[in-house]
């Protein structure tokens, strides 16, 4: 059996919204257990945030993302971290990640228009020192998001009763 | 005109669930409880392996027995799960469902006269297709008190001189029963004190909670005496791909695979290779849904509790099985007052015999949203009840 935590997790991931009663039915334990877990876990960061997949688009807002290929000077002793926590502090910047591969760091971005996208990199990410160059992709369409799918799926077609 | 019809098989009722699916049907808006199969799409990589074997133009015949690699993970499988060895060239069946299986050992094992224990309540197919293989089904019918698993007591009153074959359905549809290797042991004790066979369906041998599913094949000296069904129907989510198996002992699986090979020639080749994938290497997904079930079993047996519902603890398949004795009505008006009053579906327990009177079959195969918008409703109209009368 698979232990309560990692259940929990498993759980949330999917649903941040949960019900505790309900969570600790599904799952064979107490609600105050439940609840003491998850204060655990907030606590040690394992746990680090409970947000929202929304769909701006149909919000009516219009949103702008962009995912920017890195290339970084590693510094000595220090790697990418220093250059990539700079990147950080930026509030457009959505994520950053190291990957493997032709570039260093992944960025993603986020803006109200093109235009601010695009000054942004040529304002504030190119001219950072130890930033060799930087290639950026503009996201036109999200099919599946955070392990969601973004389209419309059609309805089953399971009949309604079968032996 | 001289009458075109077979006596036989005029005289066998259609099955009762027909008549509700009409009513259901005719309400789009009616929440339904009433499926038997899962909700879930099959993986994404079963299904792309049966479209990769169209696109390489996989679509003549296999032999009759079933593609040698699907038998040989078969056999694995088996081997795996229920420590019983199947020799895939001559032991293992791939049939069209589950469903095939029950008939055609029933074709290949009586003769006129010969009894079938069919313990109810159960699968709507055993009844009328031993009638089929001119069999002669005996009823066991089970109780809620033992939790509808099959005593050895009740299967020795039940045996005669004719009696051959004993159908096993656990996990069971409809109650959700299962039987511990504790619960098995006298039976096959009793099953070869009176050498009899025993018709083994475990098509929902993968989704059991809390113990794991122990098939009477792997008891002392009962693997030649069983016949073993299974399939991907309920563990994969691949119903309308109708696959299934049967494995007996080869002089059983010889003759079942001359009625196999004349009357259906042999399962869709599509769905042979997609369930190679399957067994291979979709043992997460497999046991990803097995904990969603558990999930909604468990929120189910919670709510039931909470409206004060008689259940007994199911362990098995995707149902539960309430008893709705205390309203003082049949369980069809139960349902059909249900439908009409609250639009939720469950199917009426006498659906799966005369012994499902006073009890409700409920699927869990829905998502819990489903469920929880269900649940309100029959509480809505159990507690209406409780206070008309």
């Amino acid at each position: 059996m698979e232990d309560m935590r990692k259940q929990i997790l498993k759980y949330l991931e999917k649903n941040s919204r949960a019900n505790l009663g309900e969570l600790a039915v599904l799952l064979d334990s107490d609600e105050a257990a439940i609840a003491n877990e998850i204060a655990q876990m907030e606590k040690e960061k394992i746990i680090c945030g409970y947000h929202t997949l929304i769909d701006w688009d149909k919000a009516g807002e219009e949103r702008v993302n962009a995912l920017i290929e890195v290339s970084v000077k590693p510094q000595r002793d220090k790697g990418f971290d220093k250059t990539a926590e700079r990147i950080c502090n930026y509030p457009e910047v959505t994520a950053v990640y190291l990957t493997s591969g032709g570039y260093d760091l992944i960025v993603t971005v986020e803006g109200k228009t093109l235009m601010e996208v695009s000054r942004f990199v040529s304002g504030k990410l190119s001219p950072i020192e130890d930033v060799i160059s930087t290639t950026t992709h503009f996201i036109l369409k999200k099919y599946k998001d955070h392990g969601t799918l973004m389209f419309h799926k059609n309805k089953s077609e399971r009949m309604p009763v079968t032996p | 005109m001289r009458d075109p019809l077979s006596k036989k098989i005029v005289e066998i009722e259609p099955s009762g669930i027909r008549k509700f699916f009409d009513m259901v049907s005719e309400m789009p808006d009616a929440i339904s409880l009433g499926v038997g199969e899962p909700d879930f799409d099959t993986p994404w990589r079963i299904r792309e392996e049966g479209i990769y074997s169209l696109e390489r133009g996989r679509t003549f015949y296999t032999s009759n027995a079933g593609l040698k690699e699907l038998k040989v993970e078969i056999s694995k499988y088996l081997q795996r799960k229920i420590q019983v060895s199947y020799d895939p060239a001559s032991e293992i069946i791939v049939t069209v469902g589950g469903s095939e299986g029950i008939d055609i050992a029933f074709r290949a094992m009586l003769d006129p006269g010969d009894e079938v224990l069919i313990p109810q309540p159960c699968y709507v197919s055993y009844l009328p297709c031993a009638i089929l293989a001119n069999g002669v089904p005996v009823v066991i019918p089970l109780k809620q008190e033992n939790e509808f698993k099959l005593t050895a007591e009740e299967l020795e009153a039940a045996i005669t001189p004719k009696t051959k074959l004993l159908v096993l359905p656990f996990p069971n549809n409809p109650t959700g029963a299962i039987m511990t290797k504790e619960d098995l042991e006298p039976i096959a004790e009793v099953v070869k004190k009176h050498d009899l066979y025993v018709l083994s369906d475990e098509i929902y041998s993968e989704l059991t909670y809390k113990y794991d599913h122990v098939s009477i094949a792997s008891l002392p000296e009962m693997r030649d005496r069983t016949l073993v069904i299974n399939g991907f129907s309920k563990a994969f989510a691949m119903t309308g791909w109708r696959l299934g198996y049967i494995c007996a002992q080869k002089p059983i699986a010889e003759q079942m695979l001359k009625i196999h090979q004349f009357a259906i020639m042999c399962a869709p080749t599509n769905s042979q290779y997609a369930a190679i994938e399957g067994l291979r290497n979709c043992e997460d997904e497999v046991q990803e849904m097995r904990g969603a079930y558990n999930q909604r079993r468990r929120f189910l047996l919670h709510e039931f509790k909470k409206m004060k519902l008689d259940c007994f603890e199911p362990f098995g398949a995707f149902y539960v099985f309430p008893c709705i004795k205390e309203f003082g009505m049949t369980s069809e008006e139960f349902a059909t007052r249900l439908l009409d009053e609250e639009k939720v579906a469950a199917v009426p327990g006498t659906a799966f015999g005369a012994c499902g009177e006073g009890f409700l079959r409920v699927s869990y195969a829905y998502s819990l949203d489903d469920l929880r918008e269900a649940i309100n409703r029959l509480g809505r109209f159990v507690e209406r009840l409780r206070a008309q009368r």
